[in-house]
This record gives C-alpha cells, sequence and structure tokens, in this order.
C-alpha cells in the first residue's frame, strides 16, 4: 500500500468523522404528548425509537384521526415547540493517531501513538416544532444549534390523505429518506456508536458528492401506507445536494424508494420485512473560476447505487433490526476522477463495490428501561483501484448501551443514558496502515420538554 | 346429605373460580386475550388517561374533553348490549382498535390484535361486575331498508317528536337548548354530538353503528335507548336523516326532497 494511498485513506476517515459530527440526533417530540396527553411510551418503543403506533401517527402526518388533530382544538396558548439537549460525559480513545515525536515540532516526524481524552461535554440543542397547520397538512420544521451555529436539520410541508387515501401523502421540503431503521431516531449517541456506517460508507478513494442515506436530503415524497401501517411505500425524488441549500451541485435528481411489510404471527407478534433502494448521479468536476469550482456547475456526472433489504424481528420484549445494504459508486466517482479526464484514471480502475449489515437488539423490560447491542460490518468485495489493498476500508463496529427513563410523562421525557461502542477500520492506521481502532464510552442525561 | 352439600359447594367453588378466571381473560372471535400481559401494555399506552387503577384520573386527563372512562365503574358507551348491561369483549376490542370520535381516544389499531385483546382482559380486572355478571346478548340489527326520501322525512319528523333536538340542537349541530345542562355520569359537563362533523360517529361511521347506539345508547351519558320508543323501522328512518345532515353532498337531493314535502 503506497503512502498516497494511505493518505487517501486517511482523507476518506477524516471526512468520515466530520460527516459523522453533522449528523444530529433527533427527536422524541413532547409537543405531540402534550398535545394530546399521550406518553412518550405510546409513541417510542423508548424515545427517539418509534414503536408502530408511533410510526402510524407519523405516517398520518402527525394525527391521531380522533376528530382533535386540527390546531382549532387546542387552547390557544398551545405552541406545538420542544427542546432536546444532552449534557453528558464522555471518553474518545484511539489507538492509532498520527502525533509528532516532539510535540509542537513537525519536523521532528511522526509516529502512530494511542491518543485518549475525556471530559464533560453537550452535543448541541434540538429545537423541534411540528404538527399539523389544519387537517391533512402536517409540517415539522428542527433547527439545530451546535456548539458554534444554527442550521436547519429539517422542514417539511406534507399533504395528508390525498383523495381521502392514506396511500397518498405528498411531502416536499428537507426531510429524513423513510430509511429502513431511522438514523435520527437511533438510541446510540456516543461519538462512535451514534451513527449506521452503513448508511455513509464511502469506499477508499471515492469522491461521491453523495454522501450517505442519513442524511436528511431535499426533494419531495409521495409515501403511503395501509390503515394499521402494516403496508407502507415510499417513494422520494431529491436534489443531488446532500440536503445543502443552494444547489450545491448540480442539477442531478436522485431517487429513493423504501418498501416494508409487517405480519402478525401467533406466537411472536410483529414481524416485518422490507427492501429499499437509492440511486442517483453525482458531478466528477465543476466549471471552475480562478481554479476553484463554482458551485452549481456540476458537471460529468457519473451513477451510484445502494440497494438492500432489512427485517425487524420481534420475539416477546426482545426486538431485533437486521439490515443489509449493497453499494456500487461509478468507476471516476470510485478514483475521484474527472470524467472529463478518464486518462487519469489508474490501470485496471474499475467501480467499488461493496457489501454491508448490521444486526441490532432491543431488550425492552418495562416502557422505563431498554438495552441496546449492535455489530456492523462493512466489506469491500472490489476495489476502485487495484492498488488498494483488498480489505482496505472495511470496518467492524460494536455497541452496548441501556437507556433508562425515570421521567417519562405527557409533558417531558428525561433519560439516563450509558455507552459504549468500538469501530475498528482495516488499514486505516495513518502511518503503518495496521487496522485502526475507536473507543467511545458515553454517560448522561438526555432529556426534552 | 353432607355429600351433596359438599358437591354443591364443590360446583359453586369451581364456577367461582372459573368466572374470577374468565375475568382475567377475553375472548374475541379466535384470540384469547391475558390480563397479565394486558396490564404492561396499560401501562405504556393508557396509564396517563385512565389511569394507575383505571378510574379514569390519569394525569392527562384533567385536560381532557370528554373525561377518560373510569373503568370501575363498568359502565361503557359503545356496546352492542342492551343499555345497562355489561358490554362483550368484542365491545371493548371494538372500541379500542376503532377509538371514539371527537374524543381523547384515538384508533389503536396499530397494535397488534392480541396486544388489544390483552388489554380487554386487563380492563376487565378493574371491575368487580366483571366476575359476578355476565354481559347482555348482543341486539339484534335488522337489514337496513333503502334510504329514501320519504324514510328521511319520517326521520325528520322523530328527530322532532322524540326530542333529538332539544340536544342535538335543530340543525344536529350539538348545540340544542338542553346542551349546556347535560353531563355524565360522573357530573363532568358533556357535549351532545354534532353530527355535522362528519361521517364518524362516537360509536362507530356505519348505518349500523348508528342504528345500535339508538337501541342500545350511550350509557354513561344523556344519551338513551330507544328500543322501546321507536320501532326498527323508525330507527332506520332517524338514521338516513341524520347521515343527511353529517354528509350533506350524498344526501343533498334526499335532503331537499325532504324539505320540500
Amino acid at each position: 500500500m503506497g503512502i498516497v494511498t494511505l493518505k487517501k485513506t486517511g482523507m476518506h476517515l477524516l471526512m468520515l468523522g466530520t460527516l459523522l459530527a453533522l449528523v444530529e440526533t433527533a427527536h422524541a417530540i413532547p409537543a405531540f404528548a402534550r398535545k394530546y396527553g399521550l406518553p412518550c411510551s405510546a409513541c417510542h418503543e423508548a424515545w427517539p425509537m418509534l414503536n408502530n403506533f408511533g410510526q402510524t401517527f407519523k405516517d398520518n402526518g402527525y394525527q391521531l384521526g380522533n376528530g382533535r388533530d386540527a390546531p382549532i382544538y387546542q387552547e390557544p396558548a398551545y405552541w406545538p415547540i420542544m427542546f432536546r439537549a444532552t449534557p453528558f460525559w464522555h471518553r474518545e480513545s484511539n489507538n492509532r493517531q498520527a502525533v509528532d515525536v516532539a510535540a509542537g515540532n513537525p519536523s521532528s516526524g511522526q509516529v502512530e501513538s494511542s491518543v485518549t481524552s475525556s471530559g464533560f461535554d453537550l452535543a448541541g440543542v434540538d429545537l423541534i416544532t411540528a404538527g399539523t397547520i389544519y387537517n391533512n397538512i402536517s409540517f415539522f420544521v428542527q433547527p439545530f444549534i451546535g456548539n458554534n451555529s444554527i442550521t436547519l436539520s429539517q422542514a417539511w410541508a406534507r399533504l395528508d390523505n390525498l383523495a381521502g387515501s392514506h396511500w397518498l401523502n405528498l411531502k416536499l421540503g428537507k426531510f429524513e429518506l423513510d430509511e429502513p431503521i431511522s438514523q435520527e431516531r437511533q438510541l446510540i449517541l456516543n461519538n462512535t456508536g451514534g451513527v449506521y456506517y452503513n448508511y455513509f460508507f464511502t469506499p477508499p478513494g471515492d469522491k461521491n458528492f453523495f454522501q450517505g442515506l442519513g442524511l436528511p436530503q431535499l426533494g419531495v415524497e409521495l409515501l403511503g401506507h395501509s390503515g394499521d401501517d402494516s403496508t407502507r411505500y415510499s417513494v422520494a425524488v431529491v436534489s443531488n445536494s446532500n440536503g445543502q441549500t443552494g444547489l450545491p451541485s448540480n442539477q442531478a435528481y436522485d431517487v429513493y424508494a423504501n418498501f416494508n411489510q409487517s405480519f402478525e404471527t401467533s406466537w411472536f407478534g410483529r414481524q416485518q420485512v422490507g427492501a429499499y433502494g437509492y440511486v442517483g448521479e453525482s458531478p466528477t468536476f465543476f466549471q471552475t473560476s480562478g481554479g476553484s469550482p463554482i458551485p452549481g456547475t456540476g458537471m460529468g456526472n457519473r451513477s451510484f447505487y445502494r440497494l438492500g433489504a432489512y427485517g425487524h424481528w420481534f420475539v416477546n420484549k426482545f426486538d431485533f433490526y437486521t439490515f443489509y445494504l449493497h453499494g456500487s459508486d461509478n468507476v471516476f466517482l470510485g478514483n475521484g476522477v474527472a470524467a472529463n479526464q478518464p486518462s487519469s484514471l489508474p490501470i485496471g480502475a474499475v467501480g467499488p463495490v461493496w457489501n454491508g449489515g448490521f444486526i441490532e437488539g432491543h431488550y425492552n423490560p418495562t416502557p422505563r428501561l431498554i438495552f441496546t447491542g449492535r455489530y456492523e460490518l462493512d466489506r469491500m468485495s472490489r476495489q476502485a483501484n487495484p492498488g488498494i489493498r483488498a480489505d482496505s476500508g472495511n470496518l467492524d463496529s460494536w455497541t452496548i448501551g441501556y437507556r433508562w427513563y425515570p421521567i417519562m410523562s405527557p409533558r417531558a421525557g428525561l433519560a439516563w443514558t450509558q455507552e459504549y461502542s468500538r469501530v475498528t477500520n482495516a488499514g486505516a492506521a495513518p502511518l503503518s496502515g495496521k487496522d485502526d481502532t475507536h473507543d467511545s464510552y458515553l454517560m448522561g442525561f438526555d432529556f426534552d420538554f | 346429605m353432607n355429600t351433596i352439600r359438599l358437591s354443591h359447594i364443590a360446583v359453586v367453588l369451581v364456577s367461582l373460580v372459573s368466572m374470577a378466571a374468565s375475568a382475567q381473560e377475553s375472548h374475541i372471535d379466535k384470540l384469547t386475550g391475558n390480563a397479565k400481559h394486558g396490564k404492561g401494555l396499560y401501562q405504556r399506552y393508557c396509564i396517563f388517561c385512565h389511569g394507575t387503577d383505571g378510574d379514569g384520573r390519569g394525569e392527562s386527563a384533567p385536560y381532557l374533553n370528554p373525561k377518560p372512562r373510569d373503568f370501575t365503574k363498568a359502565v361503557f358507551k359503545c356496546r352492542s348490549t342492551p343499555s345497562g348491561s355489561l358490554p362483550l369483549d368484542s365491545d371493548l376490542y371494538d372500541t379500542i382498535t376503532r377509538g371514539i370520535h371527537a374524543s381523547g381516544m384515538p384508533s389503536w389499531k396499530p397494535l397488534l390484535k392480541q396486544e388489544r385483546a390483552d388489554l380487554v382482559a386487563y380492563i376487565k380486572t378493574f371491575s368487580s361486575s366483571f366476575q359476578e355478571e355476565k354481559p347482555g346478548k348482543a341486539v339484534v340489527i335488522p337489514a337496513e331498508p333503502p334510504s329514501s326520501p320519504e324514510s328521511v322525512k319520517r326521520g325528520a319528523d322523530l328527530f322532532q317528536s322524540m326530542n333529538c333536538w332539544a340536544c342535538h340542537g335543530k340543525d344536529g349541530r350539538g348545540h340544542g337548548p338542553s346542551a349546556a345542562t347535560l353531563t355524565d355520569n360522573q357530573g363532568n359537563p358533556i357535549t351532545p354530538f354534532d353530527f355535522t362533523s362528519g361521517r364518524s360517529f362516537k360509536c362507530g361511521e356505519t348505518d349500523r353503528d348508528m342504528f345500535r347506539d339508538l337501541v342500545t345508547g350511550l350509557d354513561g351519558t344523556p344519551m338513551p335507548s330507544f328500543v322501546g320508543a321507536m320501532s326498527a323501522d323508525q330507527r332506520w328512518d332517524v338514521v338516513h336523516y341524520i347521515r343527511t345532515l353529517s354528509d350533506s353532498k350524498k344526501h343533498s337531493v334526499a335532503k331537499n326532497d325532504a324539505k320540500g314535502q
């Protein structure tokens, strides 16, 4: 493995880390609990993770359908807004960080060293306002207040039950894709386990503008479901922009679709299976001005896709998600080469192909307590550049944790969480090319009102 | 003699145990609900409105109108059984599945069928009535005759003569002259149903559901049973008339025809 490849891998990991930092957690919405008088546990298996009642409520456009959904039925003072904050203590450890031999002296050379940091921290604050503007018109707006910035995570409006049918609901704006397992609603908060890597995985050296299924996207979505939500579909057309406003890439549109079906079995209750796919095109180069890319002028589009299947299985108070993803990028995206410069492709270059998946289990003995465990992996089956080590980019991650909810009311909720996660990236150590491992431990409060 | 007495006692004991066990279960078609399982579900979904003891005094109850049902009294609005009798398990199951329109009670259809059956079993444990009494038999609902301008006209006349208008208002909007004085069986103010608000009613949305309400009444509310006051045909006439209030598009012709006669 050459130095160039190692640097690329390092850059790739750095980008992934930056991306993960941008993924904001969401949301239990006590504004709904206040509106309807229902506790968190009515809609959440353990907030923020939805149960089937909560998923149906969401799919209905945040409507219970009991004739009390329109704002006119609320006290005039009712304001559908909530916040969520997560103060915590955490410890982060990386076993192969590149460090200067003499601190502060870059010319002294570098070695790989284990680096550990810890302390009290705050992830930022989610503000969420959501609900119904009128019967069958719902909305969702989520600004996120980070440590140095405010971003708009989601903002959309939806026309619900068009033609009086559950099967036709039209959403426009910036929204979370109807993912098999919601990135926004996952239970783990720490830096290592707080993301589903499969949603964001890109192979070593890949320069695809699209950065992940887990990011809210800008576009339009048609969603439909049966009355009890046992059958669901979603089709979305989104700009190839990673949800960034201002048309940063070009005029390309991507398509995402998801379908799932639940079955009620006599012994084990509900079981769900589904399939999904994301197909799109990303630019490989931009028009430039003074050598700098001009936003919105992406050219030389090349294709990519992510496809997969999943299941959600229940056995009494246990439930398991199983998830599989197959991904592929065009050879130009995979090698980060402009499509108008094919001669720059390395000899033997091909489009990268990979497979991944995870299994995540929950034990939920009471509405106030949930234990979580997850094992996730990604495996490269074909590298874009034959010079890259075959297993470079492979990833293994596992997480364990629990959340306890001492406060769970129709007004607010407070959880105590403790988690430990580890991720190992094959061949990602910045100097030696050995496996790189990152550990995270987190404990703290997660509360909303 | 002693042998006979002992056998009688044994029969009584077995019957009591059997009834108690039955009260811990529910039976809806092929489903058997289990109160033990239902308790966990109740704590997750129901407790904040209906209360820990099932007395309708949950944390959210003060803010809800109408108030949540007090299960300890075993008085239920939506039943297929005669007024004053306990509901069938299937009645409670249907209410949980359907929800109660224009109230805080949503449809719990997203729950599994088995879970809903378990909830029914647990709800029955809040009142000893389910151990001491048996539910009434389901009322018989005859086939519905077709709606016609004549039927609607007769229903409109009955709406007047039976004083339905005193609570529901002459236009069916629920603000008749008596409306402001009405209370439920716990003394809470209660609003008569607004028939113009849509096709859904408290206990269902079909014509058969409305017919059944006229037979059984809504126990615990001022809505009485009209089983002795109207014949079956007359009840269908009232149903047809009320439909013209709730579904003006579909029935506008019939309504106009009725007014014209």
